[in-house]
Parts: structure tokens; sequence; C-alpha cells
């Protein structure tokens, strides 16, 4: 503790009294899989960044930067933890033009008080992740975290046009601009996404906005197999309908959703409780456009001998699309023990999906799927029972698992488990085989090593 | 050029995969800019064991080696600065595999950008990015320098359209980065690598995403007798949210000279076109025509045409895509040039090249993808000419400087090469430079691959320099 006032005072030198939390209170919430940080500095400027960066590479510190915190569990626990380096001070819009659907933001900056600027215009940043209301803009980034409306806009990478970070060494250096049509230099930012942290603190990210649809609409429908929905799911994206969103969920991803549903004072999902896979279509634009979607959509679902099929009201879609959203977060809190994957792999089949699940809901553990329109999925293994055997249990699954995911063509990594199943397994699974290269990028950047050592793929 | 690595060369690839003579040299010292560099050996590899191994060659031999595919771009990427041998990756041109239900090809760096559509569209699929030079120019040289066109704009650039890259490294180790099932576990490595204008690794086999061809797409021309008008209708089509397919500008002095050439409909009495592009489901993409014609008509459009057919679109596009082509009719030689402005900024930027160019005594046109701010000011000039040569350099150094302080940037689309290396500072700062240089570093410790391009290597930037080429043989044309 006597090191850890010293080195909040010693912070408090360069940051300023106010940007330095120290009581073990404070501590407590920047906790990182028990590991706990011995001082907070919440700098107020990109220059308190780098004057930060830059003691801690001289005082051998390290460094784990967050935003609200929301995924900060993403990785493995830190190998050391001095000093958390919270962003979330840095909250200003540096440019908006609306006229030129460019935004330049800080990277503390709530993405929900941003969403209200940009509404203002008419616009939004499709960066929809789950924990909305509390992530910020650089932590959203930094997770690379995925969102469903990336059928329709792609994702981050898409539309970051630019970036403003602090380096291992504690420079301020930037990468891209503010135009949305640029190759001058390496497109450095784009290694930021996904990056968690381990690469540079992000001050300031450059982005294209996009406007906000006149109209938005969703379906839910629900099958008896998950060949039926599989199938259904790929005449809609192949005929050339233009969709925001397509997922497809499992009948336990099902019946969870319909209960935080429920708590948002909302019975969208009242008609599917009844255990079935589902799918949600959303849709936007115009009048017709909408229109035409909904006509031809329930055509198609006429067709496909959907057991449901139902255009929901303004309300349901909004929290529909909002229970879908946030699905890591309700799911990593679904039961005392949760393993989350996320899976990669584009061409899921319903035997495939049949095939990972096989021989899970035995208790004491469940399973919950849920499969967006881009190759991303998520798979949670549930278990109530937090005595040893349940442990065991849960385990052996994930290691089975993991090593069948990472065998295949896609990858599979682990968002979300709790922390004695992470000293027991690797959450990213096997280095990819491109881990030699990913190494010498994290040199590059971090010659030190100040930032999270130990959390990102391999040992980076 | 050491004898011995040209004749181990010939042991490895066969004399036929070779040239060492001066007159085949003379051919690959120009690309389609006014830059210039002679490579002292081309190769010619069929296989990506080939590369690595010529790549160990090189080291052996220390000497540099550049990556080259059609030589269609448009700032000295794909030219031998330092000398060295020049890999031109022409034989190494097939498409390997075709995946339609995931929208994914695998294909040789060689093989030409306009091919993997033409392979895939009887399946409603095509390659999105598209450069003017897409008939020739090739996939491999797309993704060193993030190629765009004019359908950037909605689709995005090569970066956006890569999955999966297989690459050699400078030492002549093969590796893959990337992933064509989505996104991959780690760094997105293949987010750095797109772009590095063959600075960091060669690239010897590609994995592209392909687009769903749009159900309905609209061509729409609109005339206008002033050029203010036309860029105000530009600024005012991305205020109001929509996002064209393509929005293409076209000054009145070019459209006559292209109209003389290719005879496309353009009109030659106007002091401006749009061509602009929107797709989608019919019922948007009719709205949307509808509402760009109405914000070309308040913005004083003498005439907004839209194409009856396949075969007049066409047409229009060949037009577009032949006019750097139809100049060559004007002058000797004529400077590409490329920067970007935020897209609000367009009337006064137009306003500002003619006043550069007037005070310089050059006429400069303008043919651009006016929607994402990026332009291409055109100067025709004779190179015979050393003064006048000098002039357009000065001139176009001049123009991407004001690009610059509207906000812009160096290059929208074309790189920055040999040509805007020394222009990087007006960006970038030491701090900037120094990540930049590391990241190089990590992958092409001795810049023995693509030496003297992208980083600033003039006096005064001593310490950033990166690359410095081995001989002097690279000048401006």
């Amino acid at each position: 503790m006597n090191s850890s006032v010293k080195l909040a005072a010693r912070l408090e030198n360069l940051v300023g009294r106010g940007h330095v939390l120290g009581s073990e209170v404070e501590l407590r919430d920047y906790v990182i899989d028990g590991c706990i940080p011995a001082a907070i500095a919440r700098p107020a400027s990109a220059e308190q960044v780098a004057e930060v960066v830059r003691f801690a590479g001289s005082e051998k510190l390290v460094v784990v930067c967050c935003g609200s915190r929301s995924k900060l569990e993403i990785g493995m626990p830190p190998r050391r933890y001095d000093l958390a380096l919270d962003l979330s001070g840095l909250v200003e819009v540096a440019h908006y033009d609306p006229a030129d659907l460019t935004l330049s933001v800080d990277a503390g900056l709530r993405l929900s008080e941003l969403a209200t600027v940009l509404a203002a215009k008419g616009q939004f940043l499709p960066l929809m992740p789950p924990c909305f209301g509390a992530s910020t803009v650089g932590g959203t980034i930094a997770s690379g975290m995925d969102f469903a409306l990336r059928l329709q806009y792609g994702s981050a990478r898409d539309f970051l046009i630019g970036a403003e970070f602090v380096d291992g060494k504690g420079q301020l250096c930037k990468s891209g601009g503010r135009v949305v049509k640029n190759v001058t230099g390496y497109d450095i930012h784009k290694l930021l996404i996904g990056s968690q942290g381990t690469l540079a603190a992000i001050t300031r990210l450059n982005f294209r906005t996009f406007p906000l649809p006149e109209l938005s609409a969703g379906l839910l429908a629900s099958f008896r197999s998950s060949e039926s929905a599989f199938t259904f799911r790929k005449e809609i994206l192949d005929s050339g309908l233009p969709f925001a969103s397509v997922e497809v969920f499992d009948p336990e991803f099902a019946t969870l959703l319909t209960n935080v549903c429920k708590r948002m004072d909302s019975n969208a999902l009242e008609p599917h409780a009844s255990r079935q896979w589902s799918i949600y279509a959303a849709f936007n634009g115009n009048e017709a456009v909408v229109g035409r979607v909904h006509r031809e959509l329930q055509a198609r679902a006429n067709r496909a001998a959907a057991a449901t099929a139902e255009f929901l009201d303004q309300r349901a879609n909004n929290s529909l699309n909002a229970g879908l959203r946030e699905a890591f977060d309700w799911l990593r809190r679904a039961t005392p023990n949760v393993a989350l994957l996320r899976i990669s792999q584009l061409g899921f089949t319903p035997a495939q999906v049949e095939d990972l699940q096989k021989g899970i809901p035995q208790s004491p553990l469940r399973s919950a799927f849920l499969f967006n329109g881009c190759g991303t999925a998520l798979l949670a293994l549930l278990c109530e029972d937090d005595g040893a055997s349940g442990r065991e249990a849960l385990e052996q699954r994930l290691t089975e698992l993991l090593q069948r995911l990472n065998g295949g063509p896609g990858s599979a990594t682990l968002l979300h488990a709790p922390s004695w199943l992470k000293t027991r397994c690797n959450v990213w699974g096997a280095p990819p085989p491109d881990f030699r290269l990913m190494q010498r990028v994290k040199a590059a950047f971090d010659p030190e090593n100040t930032f999270s050592p130990g959390r990102f793929v391999g040992g980076i | 050029m050491d004898l011995a690595l040209i004749r181990e060369l010939k042991t490895l690839l066969g004399p036929a995969n070779v040239l060492s003579q001066p007159e085949d040299l003379l051919l690959y010292e120009f690309d389609g800019s006014v830059e210039k560099g002679r490579p002292e050996v081309v190769v010619f590899p069929h296989a990506t064991t080939d590369v690595s191994n010529i790549l160990k060659l090189a080291n052996k031999f220390q000497v540099p080696v550049v990556g080259r595919g059609a030589g269609t771009g448009l700032s000295g990427g794909a030219l031998a600065r330092g000398g060295g041998v020049m890999i031109v990756f022409a034989r190494m041109n097939r498409i390997l595999e075709l995946d339609l239900e995931n929208r994914r090809a695998v294909v040789q760096p060689g093989v030409v950008n306009l091919d993997i559509t033409r392979a895939v569209e009887h399946a409603g699929l095509y390659f999105a990015p598209d450069p003017s030079s897409q008939k020739s120019c090739t996939i491999g040289g797309n993704v060193a320098e993030n190629s765009g066109g004019p359908h950037t704009l909605a689709a995005g650039l090569t970066t956006n359209h890569v999955a999966e890259l297989e690459l050699v490294l400078p030492d002549g180790e093969i590796v893959r980065i990337g992933s064509r099932q989505g996104d991959t576990t780690g760094y997105d490595l293949c987010g750095l690598f797109v772009g590095s204008e063959g600075t960091l690794a060669l690239v010897t086999e590609i994995a592209v995403k392909l687009t769903r061809k749009a159900e309905l797409v609209k061509t729409l021309l609109a005339v206008f007798d002033a050029v203010s008008d036309a860029s105000r209708t530009v600024a005012e089509i991305t205020a109001r949210g929509i996002t064209p397919a393509a929005c293409e500008m076209l000054d009145g002095w070019t459209l006559g000279v292209i109209e003389d050439y290719i005879h496309a409909g353009f009109p030659r009495d106007s002091a401006a076109v749009l061509l602009i592009e929107v797709e989608g489901v019919r019922e948007a993409a009719e709205s949307q025509a509808a509402l760009v014609a109405e914000i070309c008509q308040s913005n004083h459009a003498r005439e907004v045409r839209t194409a009856k057919d396949d075969r007049e679109r066409d047409l229009l596009w060949k037009g577009r895509k032949n006019a750097f082509g139809a100049m060559g009719r004007l002058a000797p030689s004529n400077y590409v040039l490329d920067g970007v402005i935020p897209r609000s900024k367009l009337p006064e930027a137009l306003e500002r090249i003619h006043e550069i160019g007037t005070r310089a005594g050059f006429r400069i046109g303008n043919i651009f993808h006016a929607g994402d701010g990026n332009l291409h000011p055109i100067i025709l000039f004779d190179p015979r000419d050393p003064q006048r040569f000098a002039q357009a350099i000065a001139t176009a150094e001049e123009i991407i400087r004001m690009c610059v302080s509207l906000g812009g940037s160096l290059t929208g689309e074309h790189g920055v090469g040999m040509e805007k290396n020394e222009l990087m500072p007006l960006l970038f700062s030491d701090a900037d430079f120094d990540l930049m240089r590391r990241l190089h570093d990590a992958f092409n410790p001795n810049s023995s691959l693509n030496p003297g391009k992208i980083f600033p290597i003039s006096k005064g930037c001593g310490e950033i320099r990166v690359g410095k080429p081995r001989q002097t043989s690279g000048t401006r044309a």
C-alpha cells in the first residue's frame, strides 16, 4: 500500500490532483481477474496521457488502458498491473462536420453521448457494441467487439479513417486523417482495432458518419428445426434485399432473450418462448423500401413454413435490437459460471452447429447460440453448478470446443470466463500461424512491453 | 550488377524468365507516373517458392528488390528506385479458387483486376474496387497501393475487400495473414500490409471479398454551365446524406478532349458535368436518383440525363475511364495528381487549382472522384522542356499543399511512392515517422524491399531516413 501511495503522489505531480485515484475502493473498480492496480491515472489531455506513459516507461511500470471498463475482462489476466490508465477523461468532440459526414472524437467519450450529438444532425455511427450505454469510443475500438449492423455498414475497419494515440515510447502519434478516402502512409489505425490496449493508448479517433435511416423495421420468425432456420437465413441473404442485420439464435438463447426483453418492459419475444430456432432480420430505408422488404419477407416466411413470423412494432423492435446487441453482457451474467465463446466462421451449417452443441444440454451444462449474418457467432456454455463437478464439466467441455473450433476453418476465442477457468486455458486459443508477425508489430509499437503484457494472443 | 546473380537467377527460373539486356530493361523503367527508375534485372516468377528463392538470392548478393504488376501505378511505387531486381508478377496470374457461396475468390497477384469480376459475374457477383486502369492493372498492385476507383465512394478501397494474404517477407519467409473465414485472432495484419506499397513484403496470393451486384443501377449525367454549380451540387448531395455509388466530375475543357476521342455523348459546350451513379434495390435507387436529379436542378443544371440502358451507361463510363488516355492526344506528357480534400471544400479547392494553374501558365483539367473529395487535376506538359517540366512539378506540389491546408491529404488512391515521399512531413510529425519506421524495420530491416518509397529521404530529414536508394538511377523523367 505504501508503494501505491508513493506512486499516486508521483502521478499527481504529472497530471494534477483530481486526476489520480488510489483509494482502496477506487482501485477495486479497476480489478481484472482478481488483479488490482497500484494506482489509477485519469488524464485530462492527450499530452498528459503521453506523460504518464513516458513516466511508466522510465519506471518500468506496466500500464493497462481502459475506458468504461465494461469489456476490460477480455483477455488473459495481466502479468503485472501497476497502473490503470483511464482514458474516460478525454471527452471532446474535436471536429464534427455533418456536411462532410466526418467526425474526430476523443477516445473517452461515451458512444451514447456521441449518439446524441450525431442524432441532432440526423446522423449516427454504426458502432453498436454491447454495454452501449457505458462504452467509450476508444474502448469499443480497442475491444474489437463485433456488432450485427456490420452486415449493412461494415465493421469498424471500414469506417475508422484515422487515429491519434500514444505509443509505448510515450510519443503522441497519428495515422490516417479526417477525409473519407486516404492512402497516405501505413494504415496504422487499423492495427488498433481489437488490439485490447496492447499497442498504444488511444486518445482520439476519426470516423465517417452515416445518415440515420428514415424508417427501421424488423421481422422475427421461428422455425421448428435449425435446418429450416438456416435455410431461411441463406435464402433471405441471397435475395438481394437490403438488411441491416440478420441473426439466428437457438431455443435456449430465445428463452433467455425473452426474459431480457421482459425486463425492458417489452413482450417482443413472448410468442417465441416455446423452444424454437429463431431469426431476427432488421431492415431500414424509405417507406417504399421498407414496404417491399416487408412484403417479400412475409411471402418468403410463408413459403418456408415458419412456425411464426411477425413484424415488430417500433417499441418491440427497439427492445429486441437492444436485447440482441447486449447479448455479451447478459450472457456472461446468466449463471454463476459462464464460458462465452466468439466464433469466426463464414459458412455455418446446421450440421456444424448441432455438432458443436452435441452433448452439451446435459446437466449441469446448457448452451446458447447466436449467429450474425457476417460470420461471427456467440456460443455460451452456461453452468448453474458452482461446485467442483460443475466446474469440471464446464472446463472439459470448453477445452474440447476450443480444440475443435480452432482445428477447423474458423477460429474461436473466449470473451468471458470466470477467473478460475482463465488460469486453466488460453482465452485466445493457440497462436495463429502469423503470430510471429504480430510479435514484431507489438515490439515496434511498444518496445518496453509497457501496455498490458501477457493479456493478448500468445502471451503478447 | 553482379553477373553471378543473373546467372543464378537464370538457373533458378530458366533463361526465359530473366531479362537483363538494356533494351529489355528500358521497358520497365517507367510506370504511369512521371517518375523513372531502371532495374538491373527483371524476373518473372511462376510460384510463391520462386519469389521466396529470388528474395534469398537478392539477399545473398545484397541488392534491392521491387515488386511490379502491370506497371500502371501513378506514384512510382513499382519503379526500381534503387536499381536491383524487379519481380514482375505477370506470370502468376491464375484464379486459384472461387467460393461463391461465401463470396470469396483466391487469386494470384498477377490477375488483372477486371478478370476477377469476369470470373464471377455469372453468379451476380463482382470485385468492387475499380481503378480506371482495371482492364490492365493487377490485383497485386491494387493490394500494394490500396487502390480505389470511382466506386470507392460507397464500396471502399481495396483494403475493404481483402480477407487473407500470402506474403513473402524480405528474407524469403512465406507466411499467411488474415483469414478468409472472417475475423482473425490477434492484430489486423491485412490492414497494415494492404497499402504498404511493397515496402514490407511481397504478396503472392490474395483472398478477396466479392460483392453482390445491385438490383438496379441508375447512371445520371448532369450538365452545368458553371463549375461552381457542379461543385456545390456535390457538396449538397453529401450533406443531404446521399452516398451515391459513384460521383465523378469532369470539367468542360476535358469533356471536349474526351468527346473527340471516345464520342461518349458528353456535351462540348458546358462548364462541367457530373456523372452520378446510385444503386440498390429498385425502390431505393429510384428515389435516390430522383433526389439527386432534384439537387442538380436546384443548383442550375442545364440538363440531367439518365442512361437508358447498359450500353449508354457503359459509354459514359468509357468516356470517364479513358479520360487520361484522351489527354495524351494534346501533349507529349501529362501529370495526373491525386489529392484529397474534405468534400465540403470542393468549390474552394477547384477555384484555387484554377488560380494556381493560371499563375503558372498551365491549363489544368479536372476529372475526378468528386463524391469523396478525391481530386485528380491533370497538368499537360512537354518533358523535353526541362524548365517547363520543373514548373509542372512545382505546380503539382503547390496543389497538393493546398489540399493539405484545406484539411485534406496527400493521396487518395495512387499512393505516396517516390512521387510524394518528400511531402510526407506536411502531414506527419517526427513521432509519426518514428513509429512508421519501426513498423517498416520490423519487416524490412535492411530496406532491401522497395527502397526510397513512402519515407522522405532528402536532406533535412536525416533522422527519419529510411531506405536510402542504393544508387541514383531513380530520378524524375
